[in-house]
């Protein structure tokens, strides 16, 4: 079939609606395309701090140990040096155990009389979890507890994971109501152009020619939609940005100068997908009225 | 060459789903040879427009075989239904241009359907719209002519793509005279080219003016055959 407008379209396929429903659900999957990424990140970053973090409590640190040869916090210390895969064992000063404690108990715990337990920093770097540390340091300082970072980075890991199914359903959602649009559109530009079409045929139209008119002018409008929809959602995706910036370690900076390297390079699949989207589920549509006609 | 072979056509009534499927044409067997010519007569209501909407692929029938180009209109895909529907021209009674497009790309429509290259379509298009004298209104769109003028245009676009076989529902019904002797003289032309023509008409002035074999219908049977 010709290239030109034999068909209509350009009056008959919804030339302001449908731009402006694409570009609300490009809005909307531009923002979710940037939470998939975002938690993806975050899990990554949290999971890598907290997964190798013991943190080890030891009560009445400064009495004796078992053996009464040192303190019990020494004894701890000591034994940590030795067991294989703890490494960099740090006695938390005085002052840093305040200052955690500080929201809590106020500016100086000790003045309430408090008997604070001495902490010991380390990082776990051996094979497997570090259960068995707990019951061996309990024998050395009783009532010793060893509290493993893993624990909560799989908490991390299932909570930003979830996020992510999230994000990804919001996808799915999008491109599926975006497809529901296009299908609608087609529909209604196949009703206001029944007549015409029905001609078309008649004078031996293949239904891959009339769908494909279809379909191209659907690519214009959803493409064009999309575009619109993801630079608008530019400026929200850094002002959002911005925002996480203290749990990401990033700097603020100027306009747009937020929004993540790697969504620089997804956000221009956007308008491609959509165009895709548009594509087919016009050519699925007409081709699928057109079996009506004989 | 077109060959029906005792062809049933039957409409069921969508208001009244329960209600027996009614007739519209009935055990239909003829055969037209290449290059043959037919008048085809009946009163209204007797099922011409219907025989004419199979020979031109818009109807399947009900029951019976219809052989169209020395094709088997039931055996074949969409995709060769609407490659043979390009080499059967058709006038219809309405008309049925597209209201968008101007006379020159109404006509051309055939034409760019079938890929032909711009330069043959402006030869031909210009040439078949000088034939039927509207070469002055190429840039009109329908709703600008008269009726006659459409019709004309339909005729023209039936004709362009020099189709095998050429199906007119009363292609005469609002012309004049002399437009509808024009007409003739084209239609005769094509049919002496190699055209297979069906036209389906009341005009019995007509039909004697241009004596050929005729296929009666009445009351959805076939009455007459030569």
């Amino acid at each position: 079939m010709a290239k030109r407008d034999d068909l209509g379209l350009r009056a008959a396929l919804a030339d302001r609606l449908l731009p402006v429903l694409v570009a609300a659900m490009s809005f909307l999957a531009a923002l979710g395309l940037a939470g998939t990424l975002a938690s993806a990140s975050l899990a990554h970053s949290w999971q890598s701090q907290a997964s190798d973090t013991l943190t080890i409590q030891v009560p009445q640190p400064n009495n004796p140990d078992a053996s009464g040869k040192t303190t019990r916090l020494a004894a701890v210390q000591a034994a940590l040096a030795q067991t294989p895969g703890v490494t960099n064992p740090q006695v938390m000063s005085q002052a840093d155990e305040n200052a955690l404690l500080t929201p809590w108990l106020g500016e100086d715990a000790t003045q309430l009389g408090l008997q604070m337990p001495g902490v010991i920093s380390a990082s776990w770097a051996g094979p497997g979890s570090p259960d068995a540390l707990g019951e061996a340091l309990d024998k050395i300082s009783a009532g010793t507890m060893v509290d493993a970072g893993a624990v909560w980075a799989a908490r991390v890991a299932a909570l930003t994971s979830s996020l992510q199914d999230c994000a990804a359903a919001v996808l799915v959602i999008v491109a599926l109501v975006a497809a529901a649009v296009v299908a609608v559109a087609a529909r209604a530009g196949l009703a206001q152009r029944r007549d015409t079409i029905t001609i078309v045929h008649g004078l031996g139209a293949l239904d891959g020619d009339i769908a494909t008119r279809f379909a191209n002018r659907a690519v214009v409008l959803v493409a064009a939609g999309s575009v619109a929809g993801t630079l608008l959602a530019l400026p929200v995706l850094d002002w959002l940005a911005a925002l996480a910036a203290p749990f990401s370690g990033q700097m603020t900076g100027s306009a747009l100068s937020n929004v993540p390297m790697p969504l620089w390079f997804i956000l221009p699949l956007l308008p491609i997908a959509a165009a895709g989207i548009g594509w087919a589920t016009a050519q699925l549509t007409v081709r699928s009225w057109l079996r009506s006609l004989p | 060459m077109v060959r029906f072979e005792d062809v049933w056509l039957k409409y069921r009534n969508p208001a009244r789903p329960g209600a027996p499927a009614k007739d519209i044409l009935r055990a239909i067997s003829f055969e037209i040879p290449d290059g043959g010519f037919r008048w085809l007569t009946g009163p209204s209501g007797a099922g011409k427009t219907s025989l004419l909407k199979l020979i031109y692929l818009a109807e399947h029938p009900t029951q019976g075989l219809i052989d169209i180009l020395g094709t088997r209109a039931a055996n074949i895909t969409r995709r060769e239904a609407a490659l043979l529907r390009r080499r059967i021209g058709v006038v219809y009674q309405d008309f049925r241009l597209l209201p968008q497009l101007s006379a020159y790309d109404n006509v051309a429509l055939p034409m760019r359907l079938a890929h032909r290259g711009e330069t043959q379509i402006n030869a031909d298009v210009t040439e078949i719209l000088r034939w039927v004298g509207l070469e002055d209104r190429l840039h009109a769109r329908p709703d600008e002519l008269s009726g006659g003028a459409q019709q004309r245009i339909a005729i023209a676009r039936a004709v362009v793509a020099r189709p095998k076989l050429l199906v007119a529902d009363e292609p005469t019904g609002n012309l004049d005279d002399e437009q509808a002797q024009r007409l003739m003289l084209l239609i005769t032309a094509l049919n002496r080219l190699g055209t297979t023509v069906v036209v389906a008409t009341h005009n019995m002035a007509l039909v004697e003016r241009y004596p050929a074999p005729k296929l009666r219908i009445e009351d959805g049977k076939l009455v007459q055959n030569g």
